[in-house]
């Protein structure tokens, strides 16, 4: 017996030690092993990024497409999270994070006096969905949305929302609340959309996490609130463009800050973040963007990198994988349901590409 | 003493013993060495989770972590409504699953006939092996929406009533606390069914027999011979099952509704500790996020209370058992 079990147990290791060792030489084939040559051609590296999950598909998407450009490097984008990414930008565990709002003030102190780029990469609207059999155009404004998502107004024919309807019939059917169950960039960016648009009306402040009325429903996700949305008759809810249209959902027009209202599309995301105010470190916030085009519950997502770089072959990737996302990347854009930057951002964008890896290693102190 | 002989050669006494102490000894530290790697890793998660909670405690005070508000976009982070939901929810859970799984783990030792017991056991077992995730996807997707009806009729049914209306009347949702403590119900059946069934089976058979050859029931025997000496374990089973519906994070994140309130309308939705923290810690900083960590800091105290008073109540009967 004790023979025989020793039998099948020697060739069964050699098999697992074989398999190891050729799965460890198929993935250090891939990455860097070479000198980075002096061209622009052909860079070889690995890069990584965490961060905001509004990103995750873009950067999936221009990841694939960017092998084709450079065969030799390998990006990995992992999601998580903004908050996630910008922790793990702080801690260095990433070389670049995907996050949906500038750092905080709360969280400056980790990283440390270094400065941090922002590069915008993409803009999206944040959609309000409905569903409301036949009722196929609706209109609302900002202080008719944050009265219906704090449970103020509960029927569809609403005096408020009669009017800013004129000629539709609106149901007697009781309003549902979707919105998101765990913490996100579309509530933070949705929310702060209600606090500067309703004009005091929006009383639950603007966070990643709201205080919901109780009878609201949660759904994890915007593929959750899209699911609620879609299946509930009488639901309203806040949804990605991105997964708003791929669950065939019906969108509301709202209203801008020049008084028109607006439909969530591409281009009327575009001119929202064309008419907003851009600061010098390309920050900046499309929500409740002025202009007669803007749809104003637009939202952007930054790349955030470090100015100083400890390797040239990292700052090469950077410049090359950034510019990537910020040049042909942003014709993958439109299909994947995100709104790409306005010429004049992507300029400015572009021509930041220079700092990344040009301060020198040590951490500028000019925080004083 | 004398030599001892090996394969015909005489080896001394003292190398041999030298020999054997050596063996030992290092199985001795080896052992001890595991056994304080795993005291070392408890102490220093405990201690970092608590490094990296420390502003939740010093923003809020004792006060304001237990207060019933939490709502992050105006910093205050009051862990009561978790606490609450945690507790509601496995409460519904020991509550449903517990009657039902004493009874299979008797029905297995004492009625069922032994070749029909191991399927069953199998089956059971198959349950414990759906991961957590699949629960959860299962309840949102197919459950919550099928038993939403359910309630909305009971709700209505009893609304006004005065103790039940507090308890099932409106408002109702298909995710609330009642679907995460059936859900967590269906996660702990067999957990504390095969634990159950194990205590029981070491009832000696002598105790059994007796109780039948003075005339009792099968009924009356359960009770005289088989729950006197199995109930401890039977408790420390129940325990361990309450230590995991109350640590269940993504079955009861998806279920549970996300609703951070305290009211005692079981068929509303609520949120658990682990819930909001898989939930809102992906795009939480700062306060917020010393805050979440206080929650795990807080579940995992909990968790520990419960362990140490599931411990004491089986070394209690075990011992008054090895006295009677």
């Amino acid at each position: 017996m004790q023979r025989r079990r020793i039998h099948w147990v020697t060739p069964a290791g050699v098999a697992v030690v074989t398999m190891a060792l050729s799965l460890a030489a198929c993935s250090s084939g891939s990455s860097g092993n070479g000198s980075s040559s002096g061209s622009s051609a052909a860079l070889t590296g690995t890069l990584n990024g965490s961060g905001s999950t509004f990103q995750l598909s873009f950067q999936q998407a221009a990841i694939s497409s960017f092998k084709t450009v450079q065969p030799s490097m390998t990006v990995n984008y992992g999601g998580g999270g903004s908050g996630k990414g910008r922790t793990d930008l702080a801690s260095g565990v990433v070389n670049y994070a995907g996050s949906d709002s500038p750092i905080p003030a709360s969280e400056q102190a980790n990283f440390k006096g270094k400065t941090v780029l922002y590069f915008p990469v993409v803009i999206g609207p944040i959609t309000v969905s409905y569903n409301l059999s036949g009722v196929s155009k609706l209109q609302l404004s900002a202080p008719v949305i944050a009265d219906i998502f704090q449970a103020k107004i509960t029927t569809w024919n609403n005096s408020a929302i009669a009017a800013e309807n004129p000629g539709v019939t609106l149901p007697n059917t009781p309003i549902t609340i979707a919105r998101r169950s765990d913490s996100s960039g579309t509530t933070q960016n949705f929310s702060e959309f209600l606090e500067k648009a309703s004009g005091g009306a929006w009383t639950l402040g603007s966070s990643s996490t709201i205080n919901w009325p109780a009878t609201s429903r949660g759904g994890n996700g915007n593929g959750g609130v899209a699911q609620i949305v879609k299946s509930t008759a009488g639901a309203i809810g806040y949804v990605d463009y991105a997964d708003a249209k791929a669950s065939g959902l019906t969108f509301a027009l709202v209203k801008n800050e020049a008084g028109s209202y607006v439909a969530p599309t591409v281009s009327s995301a575009t001119t929202a973040a064309d008419n907003a105010t851009i600061a010098p470190n390309l920050t900046f916030s499309a929500i409740w963007a002025p202009g007669a085009g803007s749809y104003p519950i637009t939202y952007q997502s930054w790349d955030l990198v470090y100015q100083a770089q400890s390797g040239t072959q990292t700052a090469k990737g950077l410049q090359a994988y950034i510019g990537y996302l910020l040049g042909p990347g942003q014709k993958l854009l439109p299909g994947l349901g995100y709104a790409p930057l306005p010429a004049s951002l992507d300029q400015k964008a572009t021509a930041q590409l220079s700092k990344i890896g040009s301060a020198s290693a040590a951490p500028s102190a000019s925080s004083s | 003493m004398s030599t001892v002989t090996q394969a015909g050669q005489a080896v001394p006494a003292s190398a041999l013993a030298q020999r054997r102490s050596l063996g030992d000894r290092g199985f001795q530290v080896l052992a001890l060495a595991a056994g304080l790697l795993v005291l070392v890793i408890l102490v220093l998660i405990a201690v970092s989770t608590t490094q990296q909670a420390s502003s939740w405690f010093t923003t809020e005070g004792l006060s304001g972590i237990f207060s019933t508000t939490w709502n992050p976009a105006a910093g205050q982070f009051g862990a009561l409504a978790f606490i609450y939901g945690t507790a509601i929810s496995a409460g519904i859970a020991i509550v449903m699953a517990v009657p039902v799984s004493v009874a299979i783990a008797l029905l297995l030792t004492e009625v069922v006939p032994r070749q029909w017991a191991r399927p069953i056991v199998y089956v059971i077992d198959l349950l414990a092996v759906v991961p957590s995730v699949v629960w959860g996807l299962w309840g949102i997707l197919v459950f919550a929406p099928w038993i939403a009806g359910f309630y909305s009729s009971i709700g209505s049914a009893v609304k006004g009533v005065p103790v039940l209306g507090a308890l099932f009347g409106p408002p109702t949702s298909g995710a609330s606390f009642f679907t995460a403590g059936i859900i967590l119900a269906f996660m702990i059946t067999p957990i504390v069914t095969s634990l159950s069934r194990e205590v029981i089976a070491t009832v000696p058979a002598i105790d059994k027999e007796g109780a039948y050859a003075l005339g009792a029931t099968r009924l009356e025997m359960i009770r005289g011979a088989v729950w006197p000496h199995s109930k401890g374990g039977i408790v420390g089973a129940v325990l361990l099952g309450l230590g995991r519906a109350m640590g269940e994070t993504i079955a009861a994140a998806l279920v549970i509704g996300s609703s951070a309130t305290i009211t005692s309308h079981l068929f509303a939705p609520g949120d658990s500790m682990p819930a909001v923290i898989a939930n809102e810690f992906g795009e939480a900083s700062g306060v917020f996020r010393a805050a979440l960590m206080g929650l795990g800091v807080l579940l995992f105290i909990i968790t520990i209370i419960i362990n140490m008073i599931a411990r004491g109540i089986v070394q209690r009967s075990a011992r008054r058992q090895r006295g009677a």
